[in-house]
């Protein structure tokens, strides 16, 4: 069931401009066209009885309780499926229509039993409601034991039972799965009394193609499917309304609580990003926030290779600002820094650089961003002028011809490739550009217009070969770019795409596109309406990564694909804060908004406020940091919520470069990798433990709310003040809402911004400020942000990794729906059910040649090291490519990614690495090793008196 | 730091600027993105390294690297 403070209008919202006129119940009220009665009702307050209807779901019209009479028509029509129309009057009570709608409430009741009270959803159903109501206890009818009694429950998933008892055929379920999820999972198999739900071909929901999104079980009015943790748990008691912590998408989610335990998170109905929908991890996956391997304790210790002391927040803290005064006092200022993270707020993020600029003294600070997108960031700012998303992501809803370019959004952001898969139902257009088959490209009753399945790395040559087509086929919209953009840039960019050697027929031996497919595309983008292009980190992670997202920006351009709804250039952002982090000032180089550091009237705005002189000169990026640490010149590092030594490349250099600080530090809610290089450890807090804003990929602002004390004893940001008050340097906040009120007073993109508003209008996309008291939703609407638009010069460059011999074979890397980022999450969740390592997906032609066959174990090697996982043996990767996730550390896959990295951002090119794979029986050098540090962690702990401490409801105990 | 590191990131920078026909132009660029974007440390470790040679330096790398020597004299490292 939907969360259980919302009351359900019963049909979806007309979006109409023309308005209409009714009367119900006596009663006028306006509404727009399209809108059903059922709703025109509920806006006055009067709720029809219904149970097949449900607001986030298109009008059935099946279980016909919501009838109603209207003057001048026949018979009772059913008011979901019935629109108002100018003058019609309606009666929704009537002793006839009562008398029908106890008919057909005794007629389901006949076939559900009626053991509420002990029903797990006692309380919040729709069917006890409407029988209560009506006083309907028994049935007259004898349905002669045809009811589903007693048949067997389907506990299959981890997180949901399905209990056909209880089951009214509504098809609420079934029409969720199609509409609001897109997966098709669902079936009403047989007929009248017999007739059930089945998950795809009668087959448990956990062996099925359920996704495990939930909206069946929130669409669900009776308690046929329910949450496992309702069950376990009996009805929550209070509603908290969150953010989700995972991925960029930034769902509202509402935290159903009993005390401080989370009985169950539903999506917000009224979420602006989400608009009642969530994904497994999201709506399930909370239950890591309280599992036995959380540390809520300080530990500190002299060196890496001693045992871990449990100590006090003094000592450890203490510890900390001792170490770094040490290290600043004999190696200078500028040899500590420090790290913040896309997974912690905006406010702790603006308080890690804070700490990093005013009380270090230097600027050394960067963000995980960097190893995804910076060069957005970079390539945005300087095309557009905004390093942001130009959408919002209902503008999707509006795009006829949709690119995704490098991004998985059905696994990475599955509640924007939800949407995304409604909008190409409708009939977008959509063109694929990824090196493999991506869930987009074939889908149930979705199939891609074209996929360019391009070679890795050659990303560049198949935006300048798509704008080559667009240029010397006269598609560019020539009034557009002579009002908005630099004609100069202009000139100067056209006349390099339209040269030959840009030509889709040039590069195709290079992107292994034929010329016909590419040419097919760029018609199509350029000429079919509103071309939306929706990109990730296929696009960034590159060595030309910001090279390509200027192309993306000028192929914008040239098309006039900028500056209104349906349009636009779009990053889907991986981590739940990544947009945030960046704009917070995380970047070595600039503060807050993307002002750089240099710029002496903003550095003076900070001076002034934060009462200190600041540095004008940028500071270290993180590989930066790591070289200097192995030249001995970078001696701490601050690290909050990251784990550098499993998501960054090249594992073996980082680990080099970690071990030769003298003073890590690391805050996070578990022992990480990277913390088995650290000498103090700090217990972060999770996002169920704070207060704060999270900023998601369309720059939406929107507010996490503490719903359980922080386990360690303090939230992030309070931590961070702590270490800045014992370096000297004062930090006094009370609350989280007191930082942004500093960020609002120094951002000018944020200034319009404050906890008030927030809980006022539930979220705000930035720019937030005087022009735009409520927010932006669509940006560069009239001009640019930079004024006009910048056309760059996009020359293709190969990948300095190229496949040879020894290394025949490119390897990329990506995500999967279960799991998140480097899953020290997920991977304490059940989701591990559906995904328990990482896989090498080979095509089976490579496969053959090697005598791989599905589920062996490979050796995969690269020039920077080597691994094994086991195969799978697939044609969604092509000839020449094998791929892999990197979400389980034992795994290792980035010991074989490489240091290669964007030009402009050093972003690492975690998409091409050149590897040969091999059939192995033996684990590799790097499995034994993580073992046995990860047995020395826990020994260290140990011996330190660490302890595992058990905390309620953790779910993979 | 490492030179080799330090020149393999300059001639990266340098290649996506090198499409300005006027390499001169690019050559500012370039010095632009090290100016804005490399800690003074790195900068101070190139131009040491151009002084010693530069070896590996690209062409406009290189004239990068010398108009940043000329501005600045190494100071920190
Ligand atoms: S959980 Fe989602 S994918 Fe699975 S059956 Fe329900 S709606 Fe469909
Ligand atoms: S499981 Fe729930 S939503 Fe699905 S048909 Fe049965 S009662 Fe309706
Ligand atoms: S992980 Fe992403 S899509 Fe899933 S619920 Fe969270 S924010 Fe939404
Ligand atoms: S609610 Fe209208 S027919 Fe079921």
């Amino acid at each position: 069931m939907y969360a259980q403070d919302y009351i359900d209008p019963g049909t979806p919202e007309s979006t109409a401009d023309e308005l209409v006129t009714v009367e119900i119940d006596g009663v006028s009220v306006t509404v727009p066209e399209g809108t059903s009665i059922m709703r025109a009702a509920a806006d006055l307050g009067i709720m029809v009885p219904k149970l097949c209807a449900t607001d986030s779901l298109d009008p059935f019209g099946s279980c016909r309780l919501c009838l109603v009479e209207i003057e001048g028509r026949k018979g009772y029509p059913a008011s979901c499926t019935t629109t108002v129309a100018p003058g019609m009057k309606v009666r929704t009570q009537s002793e006839k229509l009562t008398q029908l709608r106890e008919n057909v409430l005794e007629l389901y009741v006949s076939d559900h039993p009626l053991d509420c009270d002990t029903c797990p959803g006692n309380g919040h159903c729709e069917l006890q409601d409407m029988a209560d109501a009506h006083g309907i206890t028994t049935s007259r009818y004898d349905v002669g034991g045809r009811v589903h009694r007693d048949t067997p429950k389907d506990i299959s998933n981890p997180y949901f039972a399905f209990d056909p008892d209880l089951c009214i055929v509504c098809s609420r379920c079934v029409r969720a799965c199609d509409e609001v999820q897109g997966t098709f999972a669902l079936t009403i198999d047989g007929r009248g009394f017999d007739s059930k739900v089945s998950a795809s071909q009668n087959e448990p929901f956990l062996e099925s193609e359920c996704v495990s999104c939930g909206a069946c079980v929130e669409a669900c009015p009776t308690a046929a499917l329910t949450e496992k943790s309702i069950i376990a748990l009996g009805r929550p008691e209070s509603t908290v309304t969150t953010t989700c912590g995972y991925c960029g998408v930034g769902c509202s989610l509402k935290a159903e609580i009993k005390g401080e335990t989370v009985v169950r998170m539903v999506p917000n109905r009224e979420g602006h990003a989400n608009k009642g929908h969530a994904c497994v991890k999201g709506r399930f996956a909370f239950g890591y926030a309280t599992h036995a391997d959380r540390i809520v304790k300080p530990m500190v210790r002299k060196k890496i290779t001693d045992p871990w002391r449990e100590v006090t927040w003094e000592e450890a803290i203490g510890y900390a600002a001792s170490e770094i005064k040490r290290i600043q006092a004999k190696y200078g200022k500028y040899a500590v820094g420090g790290i913040t993270s896309s997974r912690c707020t905006n406010e702790e993020t603006f308080l890690v650089q804070k700490l990093v600029r005013a009380a270090f003294g230097n600027n050394n600070v960067d963000t995980c961003a960097r190893v995804c997108h910076s060069p957005t960031g970079y390539g945005l700012k300087h095309t557009l002028g905004e390093s942001a998303g130009t959408q919002e992501f209902s503008s999707v809803m509006k795009s006829d011809v949709i690119v995704v370019i490098g991004a998985n959004p059905t696994e990475a952001h599955p509640v924007f490739g939800s949407q995304l898969k409604r909008r190409l139902r409708q009939g977008a257009k959509l063109i694929v550009i990824d090196p493999r088959e991506i869930e987009l490209v074939r889908a149930p009753h979705i199939a891609a217009d074209y996929h360019l399945q391009l070679r890795p790395g050659t990303n560049v040559a198949i935006i300048n070969a798509l704008a080559h087509v667009i240029v010397t086929e006269g598609l560019t919209k020539d009034d557009y770019i002579e009002s908005r953009c630099e004609v100069d840039s202009y000139r100067r960019w056209k006349e390099f795409v339209a040269d030959p050697k840009n030509s889709p027929e040039a590069v195709a031996d290079i992107t292994g596109v034929p010329a016909s497919l590419v040419r097919g595309a760029a018609r199509l983008y350029a000429t079919g309406g509103n071309g939306a292009i929706y990109y990730g980190l296929g696009v960034t992670e590159h060595s030309q990564g910001t090279t390509m997202v200027m192309g993306i920006a000028n192929l914008a351009m040239a098309t006039g694909n900028l500056g209104r709804e349906g349009v636009g250039v779009n990053p889907l952002r991986g981590q739940n804060n990544v947009q945030g982090s960046c704009d917070m000032g995380s970047f070595p180089h600039e503060y807050s908004g993307y002002r750089h550091v240099s710029d002496e009237a903003v550095r003076a705005q900070f001076e002034s406020s934060w009462g200190v002189t600041l540095e004008p000169e940028p500071g270290l990026r993180i590989p930066n940091m790591f070289e200097a640490a192995l030249d001995g010149s970078f001696k701490a590092l601050y690290i909050q919520g990251e784990d550098m030594a499993q998501s960054d490349p090249n594992t073996q250099h980082v680990i080099s470069a970690l071990s030769a600080m003298e003073c890590v530090i690391v805050q996070d809610l578990f022992l990480n990798e990277t913390a088995k290089y650290a000498h103090i450890f700090l217990p972060g807090s999770s996002f169920l433990e704070k207060d704060g804003t999270f900023t998601n990929a369309e720059r939406r602002i929107s507010r996490t709310r503490k719903i359980m004390e922080p386990l360690g004893g303090y939230q992030d940001w309070e931590v961070t003040m702590m270490l800045s008050n014992a370096l000297g340097y004062p930090m006094n906040y009370t609350h989280p809402s007191e930082i942004m009120d500093e960020i609002a007073r120094l951002t000018p993109t944020f200034a319009g911004v404050s906890y008030e508003k927030l809980d006022r209008l539930g979220s705000i996309q930035w720019p937030c400020n005087e022009d735009a008291p409520a927010g932006t939703p669509t940006m560069h609407v009239d001009e640019f942000v930079r004024g006009k638009g910048k056309f760059y010069v996009t020359e293709y460059v190969p990948t300095e990794e190229r496949t040879s011999s020894r290394f025949p074979l490119l390897l990329t890397t990506g995500r999967i729906l279960s799991q998140y980022n480097v899953g020290a999450q997920t991977r304490r969740t059940h989701n591990v059910v559906w995904h328990s390592e990482d896989r090498l997906e080979i095509h089976p032609h490579d496969a053959n040649v090697r005598g791989i066959r599905d589920g062996d174990w490979v050796g995969i090697a690269s020039r920077a090291g080597d691994t094994v996982m086991r195969a799978e043996v697939t044609e969604r990767v092509q000839p020449g490519v094998v791929y892999t996730t990197f979400h389980f550390p034992e795994s290792g896959a980035n010991l074989v990614t490489t240091d290669n990295s964007d030009w402009a951002t050093n972003c690492p090119e975690y998409k091409v690495t050149a590897v040969q794979v091999v059939k192995v029986s033996q684990p590799s050098e790097w499995r034994k090793r993580h073992r046995e540090l990860t047995k020395r962690q826990r020994i260290q702990r140990r011996a330190g008196g660490g302890r595992v401490s058990a905390q309620p409801h953790s779910p993979s105990e | 730091m490492h030179s080799d590191y330090l020149v393999r990131m300059a001639n990266d920078i340098s290649r996506f600027f090198a499409s300005d026909p006027d390499q001169e132009q690019a050559a500012r660029n370039v010095l632009g993105h090290l100016k804005r974007f490399w800690d003074p440390r790195m900068r101070a470790q190139i131009v040491e390294h151009y002084r010693a040679g530069g070896t590996g330096l690209s062409d406009i790398a290189a004239k990068a690297v010398a108009q940043l020597a000329e501005e600045e004299p190494a100071k920190q490292t």
